[in-house]
């Protein structure tokens, strides 16, 4: 009740004096994100500097994706602010009307992939799904494209795939029939499943969660893998005989949106604002392997050099890879999910 | 009935032929008052059961677009993969029953004739894997079977395999995975239903010169059938919902239909693609549930009972 008496307020005096309100303490916002280290990275990097900007309190909750904003938007209990969803899925609600707009005369998106600037959802952050495989079995030779991936003559091994992302196994599965990086979207989703056909036969796990992909791997249940760049990393710090590159990596965003019917839309666009400014993007890094959404964070001087050639979306590793269209999946991925399904799925 | 309640019931006959009217009465009143202090009861189970199952039949009639369909339903057909997880589900399941039964039903035997004391202190063996998370088990198992686990490590190393067996991320890994967790299921109703075999039947049929073979097979199988069944169904039941399990055993080849709920609920923007999925799994329960009433009696299921 006080906190709406307090929008109330906040949205008169906003009217009568027609200038920004300073947020006051009292004022709280709902962030949800993915949890788990990257959550922890994005608290550092975003939401303490942000709270302690604004002056406001950032409370935290995780998601599990689309459904989740879903279910809060359509039975109208909203109790997000801002969440974290992955791009395609932001296409897909944006779509179904799920979001707030957003302001951008108050977030301002220079250095943002145009791609990922919507009306009502921005990026914040990329993942890059790599092929990894163990070097205790190939070696420094292992496969190095999707086109060695497919070569189980060359290569032999046992072999992982996503099977829950569909869009993402998809686009590895047209790099490994030979399409050249620019050329991937719009997908051909016939000749990828076709693609996906091919392997499918030595393919001995169909991964559905990133910690499930990196266990595979670590334990030697595969020998080589489709994995997101994080988890990779982790594996190899951890000491893991693992190699992986950027080479035909899948760029994919994440975004974040403000969810309708949000109490707090006003803090929230000021809080996303600072989450995809350049100087907390910046941030991002610095714990995480996922790579800013901004590419302007490059230019603060805050990631040291030798930091750089290792994030996904510096410039120099955004040219060695295949950057996810999710406006071409919102429209195709039902559909292009249930034929992976079909084929996966015996 | 026995016979002296059937003569007792023949002395009361013609009193009750004189004040039927208010015995019929009488028995009214009772009824409803059965009835009223049973209603908290009722109003909850219409509450929280089926006001929900009928609504998830409901949303199960609607399209995206809010129009009325069996698009839901028609998806089924048109796209294949919806039959073979259903397949599988089944195949699972009653591989999984199999193997609890087989698994389960000599250890309740051997644990209903132990002295009370060593019965209980099995039993605690029995109950214990309750008390750790299915997710955590089912890891142990992937350490325990995966390629280069223990069981496969084990195996090479002592030259009884030469190529590791695939244990896990297949059929195989589900199976064994889920038999562990429903074992107890199994194992707890069938030993309290042996608990109450009357020794004395036995005897009499040792007596009677059976041989132990036939003692069991002719008199106690019979008698522990009833808590088989309820075990049997009670596991069965359980493994048609699965999804940690099958979820991180399976290598995301063996597809459940809990699995493939939560894959529709995300993929599609309608409630019902996901509810007609639960509307499906309901239906075919029910139906299975129906048969075994029918093949093993009243007693098995607990429903629909006539007493």
């Amino acid at each position: 009740m006080t906190k709406r008496l307090c929008i109330h307020g906040l949205a008169i005096a906003g009217l009568l004096a027609s200038a920004a309100v300073p947020a006051s303490a009292a004022d709280t916002i709902t962030v949800a994100s993915w949890g788990g280290t990257y959550q922890e990275a994005q608290t550092k990097a975003f939401f303490d500097p942000t709270a302690k900007d604004l002056g406001i309190t950032i409370k935290q909750d995780t998601t599990n994706g689309l459904d989740d904003v879903r279910l809060q938007v359509t039975g109208n209990a909203v109790k997000w602010d801002i969440t974290e969803l992955g791009a395609d899925e932001c296409a897909r609600g944006s779509k179904e009307g799920l979001f707030e707009k957003l302001d951008y005369n108050v977030i301002d998106k220079t250095g943002i992939n145009p791609k990922l600037v919507h009306d009502d959802w921005v990026g914040i952050s990329y993942t890059s799904v790599v092929l990894i495989y163990r070097t205790d079995v190939f070696g420094d030779k292992g496969p190095k494209t999707w086109a060695d991936f497919w070569d189980v003559e060359k290569f032999p091994g046992r072999r992982a795939l996503s099977g829950s992302q569909a869009t993402e196994t998809l686009s590895v599965a047209a790099l490994a029939k030979g399409i050249p990086i620019d050329k991937v979207y719009p997908v051909d989703i016939d000749g990828a499943l076709q693609s996906v056909d091919k392997i499918k036969g030595h393919i001995d796990a169909w991964w559905t969660s990133g910690a499930q992909a990196m266990q595979l791997v670590k334990d030697g249940e595969v020998d080589m893998a489709s994995i997101w760049n994080g988890r990779a990393g982790t594996l190899k710090k951890s000491g893991a005989p693992v190699s992986f590159s950027f080479d035909q990596g899948v760029l994919t965003a994440d975004c974040m949106v403000i969810p309708k019917g949000s109490k707090n839309k006003d803090i929230a666009m000021k809080a996303l604002a600072k989450f995809v400014s350049p100087d907390l993007q910046a941030n991002l890094p610095l714990y995480v392997d996922n790579g800013p959404a901004n590419e302007k964070a490059f230019e603060t001087g805050k990631i040291p050099p030798e930091r750089i050639k290792d994030i996904n979306s510096a410039p120099e590793n955004v040219k060695k890879q295949v950057l996810q269209d999710p406006a071409f999946w919102r429209d195709t991925l039902v559909e292009a999910t249930e034929k992976f399904n079909n084929l996966i799925q015996q | 009935m026995s016979l002296a309640s059937a003569s007792l019931d023949r002395a009361v006959e013609p009193d009750r032929a004189l004040n039927a009217d208010s015995l019929n009465a009488d028995a009214r009143r009772e009824a409803r008052g059965m009835l009223a202090l049973l209603s908290p009861g009722l109003f909850l189970v219409f509450a929280v059961i089926i006001v929900p199952i009928g609504w998830l039949f409901w949303l199960s009639l609607f399209d995206e677009s809010g129009q009325l369909s069996a698009a839901n339903y028609a998806r089924f057909f048109e796209q294949a993969s919806y039959i073979k997880t259903f397949v599988t589900t089944f195949k699972v399941a009653f591989t999984v029953t199999g193997a609890c039964v087989l698994l389960g039903y000599p250890l309740a035997y051997m644990l209903s004739q132990l002295p009370r004391r060593a019965a209980s202190i099995c039993l605690i063996f029995v109950i214990l894997p309750f008390w750790t998370s299915v997710l955590v088990r089912t890891y142990a198992w992937l350490v325990i079977l995966q390629r280069k686990g223990l069981v496969n490590t084990w195996l090479m190393d002592l030259g009884v395999i030469g190529q590791p067996l695939p244990l896990a991320n297949n059929f195989a890994g589900v199976v064994i995975g889920m038999t562990h967790i429903m074992l107890p299921f199994l194992v707890l109703p069938l030993y309290a239903s042996m608990k109450t075999i009357d020794v004395d039947c036995l005897r009499a049929g040792m007596n009677l010169g059976a041989s132990p073979a036939a003692t069991f097979w002719q008199i106690f199988f019979p008698l522990s059938l009833p808590g088989l069944a309820s075990g049997l169904v009670i596991v069965f039941v359980l493994c048609l919902g699965f999804f940690v399990t099958p979820a991180l055993m399976g290598g995301g080849k063996v597809i459940m239909w809990a699995m493939r709920m939560e894959q529709t609920t995300s993929l599609y923007s309608n409630w019902g693609a996901g509810a007609a999925l639960g509307v499906v799994l309901l239906a075919v329960t029910l139906a299975l549930l129906g048969l075994f009433q029918w093949l093993l009696g009243t007693r098995a299921t607990g429903v629909w009972s006539r007493r």
